[in-house]
């Protein structure tokens, strides 16, 4: 059986496009950091208040995604997810992947 | 310690005028503007997104990234060595040329993007009708005013339609996105018939020059062959005639929904007839008009930026002998040029294991001191992701060989089974499904052998990350397409496209592949080809003999055993 699904919220920072993801009340560079919402009522209040932000022009384009957590590590369920967490598979010199 | 940098040469090719330079410029202060609004909250993103793309900019998956418009990709030294800089000095030191002979860079600051533009001016260069729904950057074939097969160098009309097409107020908010390409010889390296409107400069019956003009073409979600619009329109009609195909498309197209939004649905949802009919009926009345004639003396002021260069007379015209691993490269990256000594030389950036189109800044900047010594200041863009130095003396070449092994640009695969077209996929594409480069790479690491190359002969593998086709895998002689099947990368598999003067649409073989076993199929498949071919038979030309049912069998064999 697989693990369980959870969401996590992530945008792209306006003024250099940095991935970003959310915790708390603010936003994160990495996804381990980041905070896991256990369940689809907690996930739509984190984006409802992404979204009410908007006009602090800090973030642009938030948005839920999947995520597992499987012996103490989350991985997003998607390839996408997964890529833009660590950064191009064919340039390991670039993006988050370069400075982990 | 290094030699001294050769000086900037400037080769033949347009420059800006006083409208040029005062446009580009206005246009980046204009953007500058719209930048700090966005900064400081005064635009949304909603009222943004419109304003970047229209200056070349998009988010993508890590980053926002920058196309930079290379015009019918046609670069000079300076341009390289600026192109260079903003690699180094705004981006992670690389950049990428893509499939429509622009070169895009993708890890940009959004702070940055003013400086950056008003870098691009200072070498005649901007972002503009590279993104949007606009007539985009014009291609043109890249052995342009090089090759001996060609009518007449197609670039001044290219040109031409640049500054008709840029801020034309009828088509800057077309339903969609626009492309054009010219060409000039039977051999279509511009891939012609899957644009939106395509250019062929032709001669007719009673010896004169005019042009043949496609419309209807393209890939995306529904490929199209483009259909013959008009065999021959005299020159000083063919911006009429241009401005009454977009009319047209302007007029009639659907705008209610995205993916029926391009010209060639238009087209086939009339028939080319009708089409040809309306467009008929536009041109006439522009002509009645009289406002959008060429005049001569305009076709030959622009001509005369593109006047071939001072070619050296009594060079010898043979090729030097420098070892097997210069005679391999000349084999398949040397093609003949006009001039007698003088040959035309492809740089593929698709060493074994490489990125398809990257170049770093280092060899950016190295790529201009060759272009400098040796090709009269000039490279050309390909939409096939590689360098062309147009005009080069045969005596040189062993010489630009050497530098480019430095380089590890000298790599004797153009046309080969290692010279795939791949998009940039999902390792950066916001709208990517799955990933193409690391299919290109596990490919070409397969067929890395030279010896088993030549035997293959010709073969165009082009990859696309998800159904917008820009690794243009519908014209692949295999083509290879990225989907995403329940979060995980699948590739299906489609034979027997061709984006050359013999186009055609890939076939779909059915369903596809998982991320280790696509190379392997593409063996299978390239071996049918080896055991059933026929004296000086291409891959294509065995495809379209024998048909997909070989081939589909061997590529399922080890799924079935």
């Amino acid at each position: 059986m697989s693990a369980p699904v959870f969401k996590m919220l992530t945008a792209n920072r306006l003024r250099d496009g940095d991935v970003l993801y959310r915790k708390g009340g603010g936003w994160v560079l990495t996804l381990a950091e980041a905070d896991l919402y256990a369940d689809a009522p907690a996930a739509e209040a984190a984006l409802a208040q992404a979204e009410a932000e908007l006009a602090q022009n800090i973030v642009v384009a938030p948005y839920l995604f999947d995520v597992r957590q499987e012996d103490g590590a989350v991985r997003p369920v998607k390839e996408r997810e997964i890529i833009r967490a660590a950064g191009p598979t064919v340039r390991p010199d670039t993006g988050k992947q370069a400075t982990a | 310690m290094n030699a001294p940098f050769p000086a900037p040469v400037a080769p033949n090719m347009y420059r800006y005028d006083e409208f040029d330079a005062r446009f580009v410029s206005e246009r980046v202060e204009q953007f500058a503007g719209q930048v700090a609004r966005r900064l400081k909250g005064e635009l949304t993103e909603d009222q943004f997104k419109p304003l970047r793309l229209m200056n070349g900019l998009y988010l993508q998956l890590h980053a926002y990234m920058l196309r930079v418009a290379v015009p019918y990709g046609t670069l000079s030294s300076k341009q390289i060595r600026k192109l260079a800089h903003i690699a180094r000095t705004y981006d992670k030191g690389f950049g990428h040329f893509t499939t429509r002979q622009n070169l895009q860079f993708n890890w940009i600051k959004l702070v940055d993007v003013p400086a950056i533009l008003r870098e691009l001016a200072e070498v005649e260069m901007h972002c503009i009708q590279t993104s949007g729904n606009c007539v985009r950057n014009v291609t043109a074939d890249q052995f342009a005013g090089a090759t001996p097969e060609e009518i007449e160098d197609p670039r001044p009309l290219a040109e031409i339609i640049r500054q008709w097409s840029s801020l034309h107020p009828e088509f800057v908010f077309l339903a969609r996105k626009f492309k054009i390409a010219v060409g000039a010889t039977p051999h279509d390296r511009a891939a012609l018939q899957f644009h939106d409107m395509a250019v062929e400069v032709v001669r007719n019956a009673e010896g004169r020059t005019g042009y043949k003009v496609l419309a209807g073409g393209g890939m995306g979600r529904t490929p199209y062959i483009a259909h013959v619009m008009s065999e021959f329109v005299e020159r000083e009609d063919i911006l009429a005639y241009l401005e009454a195909v977009l009319r047209v498309y302007n007029q009639d197209s659907r705008r209610d929904n995205i993916h029926k939004q391009r010209i060639k649905i238009l087209i086939n949802a009339i028939g080319p007839e009708e089409m040809r009919r309306r467009v008929d009926r536009e041109f006439q009345e522009l002509k009645r008009m009289g406002t959008l004639q060429l005049p001569r003396e305009e076709l030959d002021r622009i001509t005369a930026y593109f006047a071939p260069p001072a070619f050296e007379t009594g060079l010898p015209d043979t090729l030097p002998e420098a070892g097997p691993d210069f005679a391999n490269w000349t084999r398949t990256n040397v093609h003949p040029h006009r001039a007698p000594g003088y040959a035309i030389a492809t740089i593929t950036l698709k060493t074994i294991g490489q990125v398809p189109g990257d170049c770093s800044a280092e060899q950016l900047d190295v790529i201009a001191d060759i272009m400098d010594e040796f090709s009269l200041g000039e490279v050309r863009v390909t939409h096939e992701q590689n360098l062309v130095l147009p005009h080069v003396r045969k005596k040189d070449l062993p010489a630009i060989f050497a530098k480019l092994q430095e380089l590890d640009f000298a790599a004797p695969n153009a046309g080969l089974i290692t010279d795939i077209i791949a998009c940039p996929g999902l390792d950066y594409c916001d709208l990517a499904n799955a990933r193409s480069i690391p299919v290109a790479q596990a490919i070409a690491r397969k067929f890395a052998d030279l010896d088993r190359q030549h035997e293959i002969g010709e073969l165009k593998i082009k990859i696309s990350g998800c159904i917008n086709a820009c690794g243009h895998h519908h014209a692949g002689h295999i083509g290879i397409l990225g989907v995403d099947k329940k979060g995980v990368e699948f590739y299906q598999l489609l034979l027997g496209g061709s984006g050359a003067e013999d186009a055609s649409i890939g076939e779909i073989m059915g369903p596809g592949f998982g991320e280790h076993d696509i190379a392997d199929a593409v063996e299978r498949v390239v071996g049918v080809y080896l055991a059933q071919r026929r004296p000086e038979e291409r891959f294509l030309d065995t495809y379209r003999r024998i048909g997909m049912a070989p081939f589909k069998q061997a590529a399922f064999q080890k799924e079935a055993a």
